[in-house]
């Protein structure tokens, strides 16, 4: 019953796409539209929610007349979709709620309002999807009109560019996930998923359909070295689009890849558990160090979304670990950690990039080296982004803590796993992870305490003012989600048991009973965590030396010009930038890493010209793979150019030859 | 009547940490001064020092926003509760169970992301120059920290302290080499979060090798006062977080008598002063590095977490 409804959501949601294409130009059609998508995704949030809360009773399948003649559109709702419609609706009623105030501004909309329900629509049927056919169709229509909201401001510098590259890795990554599904249908070509589950492919075939699926989903999620679209669109969109292509998107294709490794593929082998992880480790690690390098406030959160996706990966991967070697509960426990960062990260980032929108539609500003001081001026949006930066810093008692934490707790349980290659592997995994949550915190630092903090660098900095209010509710709506995920996180390690019980066939032990709402994912002497405990403990210690200094101490206060060490400097370029917070992490990682260069121009004595300091950092991974990519790609087009001009026997030739090998490679197949 | 006791523990627990920091820091100024031939302050100077910025006003800049003057409550908050839940001179604090080990190390993460913020927020060069180099720092030392707590609670299979302490003291850990590595790389970590020479220096006031001292540049008054105490508190965290894991001899288990308490209250203050006396030494004989040799330090000290966690996890039978 509960798929019945959600279809019909989506439905209305194409339905309004079509109407928006007709009537974008009229005056009421932007609070028109987002208003029927907030109302269709509260919905189909509800529904969802429902159905992972109740189990099995809302769940259920149907084959409608679509598509192929012969396969028809299959759609299911399971434990697994339904976690995944929860982060797609959530994500999509936020950026809904946020596009009623922030739509008002757009000034093409008829470039955005028709693409924007078609997107929810696309994310939304390619969770339900249940075979491969409607998949990869839904999956292309979820990039495409991704790729046109990605185009609604074409004009503006590097945006063209950015969807260009978008669309190449987005065909890239279908075509991957297409010869994967080919793959897993066998020469039978059972394409519905209930058939594809039943056959068992053979390790080598599964070894290459992980591969084909990590290049496949994972170049949407944005894993290194795929990722360099990424950090290029998402910021190019509108931010509310941002937002859900950064907290939602990706994690649709966490979804694809989720899908199909855990469940599609039947048993893992070993050595996945060591690919996948290393490569969350590795894609967590340069993400945030790319993020560190980045003055822009929209491309910082990109690359901070690439950061987060590998820590959702060694999650997983660590999943594979335990489960090849039937490890279950604490296959589920390292699932479970990954599914809740997913949950986690689609609020946290969507929150970011609204804080960000509200930033660049008050000042007309991405790059933090000309915001600052924008407390005073936005003092609503810098609480929210506050509390997204702390949340997605991985502090506690936000929640962003509770799944690094979890996944910590699976990374100690990994010396029981026989393979001695992973025994190795892990703990440097675990380092990886410390280190790029730690990172993610000094980014943070530097992202709120240049653009927020400090004294404006710029008029429009300083003339700013404070978003409307739908765009703030939705901040805080999700500001408060990241603080009660944050404490009371049992309720929804529970509602992720049916996830895990189903893929790993083992889950966690019941949380929401125990004391105090601690949670405890093994057992009570092992570890346990209580974001609440810690939350109340915190305010009341602040609270208790507020109230006892005010007391019995001093309350007097002066407002006097800074100290600074007996030189202020009322300009406000005297500031620390971005660019010197970040110097000394440069220094640290970014000579090997971005191959960086520091060059001093100091003028001689007596020369009036100003000094200058050039930086100059290498993207080594795209001198490495793209460049050379490119260059041969160019290479054979202009090579096979010639091929465009030949003669008409030529190419019956041509055709001849082609027949004759394939009919040849047919015989030796044989 | 059990939790009742717990809940004494728990409470004495607060108090007894809060008390004794600020001597901690008064203790190891007078020996440093002791061994540099100095007469040096009295024991009891940082209590009349808090006492003093209690009650003076707070000169508040002009350009500071509501982050500056709630994270000194905020960054003393966390300190404490952290403090709080490290088993100090008993184990079975009714509230440990609320945060483990890797909990402690993100709370102390928490008050120095508040911290860092607050140098940001006057708009000044010193207090970027400070946030900076802290959050530089931590980026190191933070993983290094969580490496040495991967290897204990490998060790005792758990991260909660409470279980820690109590099975180091049981016969069968013995004398491992990752633990020696352990304990090395926790020290090394330990003194670079609390901005101790080599890697900062407590006392000085030179602009440019400040680190601590120059986030924390623009605070006066209560504030100052707040941090002051909240870095007095993280100096006894950590040389407690020390004793309690590598040297947990004489804590108290519950259901005991007040009198083991009492005694344990006692050995506490012992493993203390000898921590503060080492510390005092070692500062004294060593000089302040480069700011951007804190790296290799560092650095050293992750690879020797990681080493010896390494060697856990390869010689851990199936």
């Amino acid at each position: 019953m509960g798929l019945g409804w959600l279809l019909w959501c989506i439905a209305l949601l194409l339905g309004t796409s079509v109407a928006a294409a007709v009537g974008a130009r009229h005056r009421p059609a932007s609070t028109l539209v987002y208003g029927v998508c907030l109302g269709t995704s509260a919905v189909a949030l509800v529904i969802a929610a429902a159905s992972l809360i109740a189990g099995r009773a809302l769940t259920g399948e149907v084959q409608l007349p679509l598509g192929l003649p012969w396969l028809g559109a299959h759609f299911r709702l399971d434990a697994l979709a339904a976690f995944f419609l929860v982060v797609v609706n959530l994500g999509a009623a936020t950026a809904s709620l946020y596009g009623l105030g922030y739509g008002s501004h757009e000034e093409a909309p008829e470039r955005v309002l028709p693409f924007f329900p078609a997107f929810l629509a696309g994310m939304n049927l390619v969770v339900l999807a249940h075979d491969a056919f409607t998949f990869l169709f839904t999956w292309e229509f979820m990039s495409l009109s991704s790729w046109a909201l990605v185009m609604a401001h074409h004009r503006e510098r590097g945006n063209a560019a950015a969807g260009y590259l978008y669309l190449l890795m987005a065909s890239f990554g279908t075509l991957a996930l297409l010869l994967a599904f080919g793959l897993l249908a066998g020469p039978a070509g059972g394409y519905a998923f209930s058939d594809i589950r039943l056959a068992a492919p053979s390790a080598a075939i599964g070894g290459v359909v992980l591969a084909l699926t990590l290049i496949g989903a994972g170049s949407k999620a944005g894993i290194v070295p795929l990722h360099v679209w990424l950090p290029l669109a998402h910021p190019a969109a509108p931010s509310h689009v941002s937002a859900l292509m950064s907290g939602v998107m990706t994690k649709v294709a966490v979804y694809g890849f989720v899908r199909i490794v855990f469940d599609l593929l039947g048993p893992p082998d070993w050595w996945w558990g060591a690919v996948v992880p290393l490569i969350g480790g590795i894609t967590a690690l340069m993400g945030v160090l790319y993020a560190l390098m980045e003055h822009d406030l929209k491309r910082l959160l990109a690359y901070h979304t690439v950061e987060n996706i590998g820590i959702i990966f060694i999650g997983l991967g660590l999943a594979l670990a335990f489960r090849a070697s039937g490890m279950q509960a604490a296959a589920a426990l390292a699932l479970t950690a990954a599914l809740f960062h997913v949950f986690n990260h689609s609020l946290f980032k969507s929150l970011l990039f609204f804080g960000a929108g509200a930033v660049l539609s008050a000042t007309g500003q991405r790059d933090m080296e000309r915001l600052g001081g924008l407390i005073h001026r936005m003092p609503l949006t810098a609480f929210a982004f506050l509390i997204g930066s702390a949340a997605i810093s991985a502090l506690p008692p936000f929640n962003g803590f509770v799944s690094e934490w979890l996944t910590f707790q699976a990374i100690l349980l990994s010396p029981s796993l026989p393979q001695f290659l992973l025994k190795f592997l892990v703990p440097a995994i675990g380092a990886l992870l410390a280190l790029s949550a730690v990172l993610a915190a000094a980014c943070f630092v530097k992202a709120f305490g240049v653009s927020f903090l400090g004294r404006p660098r710029s008029d429009a900095a300083r003339d700013a003012t404070e978003a409307d209010r739908w765009s703030i509710a939705a901040m805080f709506v999700l500001a408060v989600l990241c603080l009660v995920a944050g404490i009371l996180p049992g309720y929804f390690i529970d509602a992720l048991a049916p996830v895990a019980e189903a893929l790993t066939g083992a889950r966690l032990p019941q949380q929401n009973e125990l004391d105090w709402l601690t949670i405890v994912p093994i057992a009570q002497s092992r570890s346990s965590y209580n974001g609440l405990l810690l939350f109340l403990f915190i305010a009341l210690a602040a609270l208790l030396a507020a109230d006892a200094i005010h007391r019995w101490a001093s309350a007097a206060i002066r407002r006097a010009p800074p100290w600074d060490c007996g030189f202020p400097d009322p300009s406000p370029m005297t500031q620390y930038t971005a660019g010197s917070f970040s110097q000394p992490i440069r220094r640290v990682f970014g000579a090997v890493l971005f191959r960086a260069r520091e060059e001093v121009d100091m003028p001689r004595p007596g020369d009036t010209r100003a000094a200058r300091l050039h930086v100059r950092l290498h993207d080594v991974l795209w001198d490495t793979f793209y460049v050379p990519t490119a260059n041969a790609v160019q290479y054979a087009a202009q090579r096979l150019n010639k091929a465009q001009f030949l003669t008409i026997r030529a190419y019956l030739t041509l055709v001849f030859g082609a027949l004759v090998v394939l009919l040849m490679v047919l015989a030796v197949w044989q | 009547m059990a939790i009742a006791i717990d809940l004494l523990v728990q409470l004495v627990q607060m108090s007894v940490v809060l008390a004794l920091a600020p001597l901690l820091t008064g203790f190891v100024r007078k020996l440093k001064a002791h061994l540099l031939r100095r007469q040096g302050p009295p024991l009891i100077q940082p209590y009349r020092d808090l006492l003093r910025l209690l009650r003076k006003e707070v000169v508040l800049a002009e350009s500071a926003s509501w982050v500056f003057r709630v994270a000194p409550y905020l960054v003393f908050a966390a300190t404490w509760v952290a403090a709080a839940l490290v088993p100090t001179f008993a184990t079975g604090l009714v509230f440990s169970y609320a945060a483990d080990m890797i909990a402690i190390v993100a709370l102390l993460g928490s008050a120095r992301f508040m911290l860092a913020l607050a140098g940001l927020d006057v708009g000044t060069s010193f207090g970027g120059i400070g946030s900076s180099r802290e959050m530089m720092i931590a980026s190191l030392a933070e993983p290094a920290m969580l490496m040495v707590v991967f290897t204990v609670s490998l060790m005792a299979g758990s991260t909660q302290l409470s279980s820690i302490a109590a099975s180091m003291q049981s016969p069968e850990v013995g004398l491992r080499v990752s633990l020696a590595l352990a304990l090395v790389g926790l020290v090394m970590v330990a003194i670079a979060e609390n901005a101790r020479i080599p890697v900062d220096n407590p006392a000085t006031h030179l602009e440019l090798t400040m680190v601590h001292e120059a986030m924390i540049l623009e605070y006066s008054g209560r504030h100052l006062a707040l941090i002051e105490a909240a870095s007095y508190l993280k100096l006894l965290l950590y040389i407690s977080v020390i004793a309690c894991v590598f040297f947990p001899w004489g804590i108290a288990v519950s259901g005991q008598g007040a009198a083991a308490y009492l005694a344990a209250i006692a050995v506490y203050g012992v493993k203390l002063a000898a921590g503060g006396f080492l510390l005092a030494v070692f500062e004294t004989a060593i000089a302040k590095m480069r700011v951007f040799r804190v790296p290799d330090f560092l650095g050293a000290a992750l690879m020797l977490g990681f080493l010896a966690v390494l060697l856990l996890f390869v010689t851990r039978a199936g």
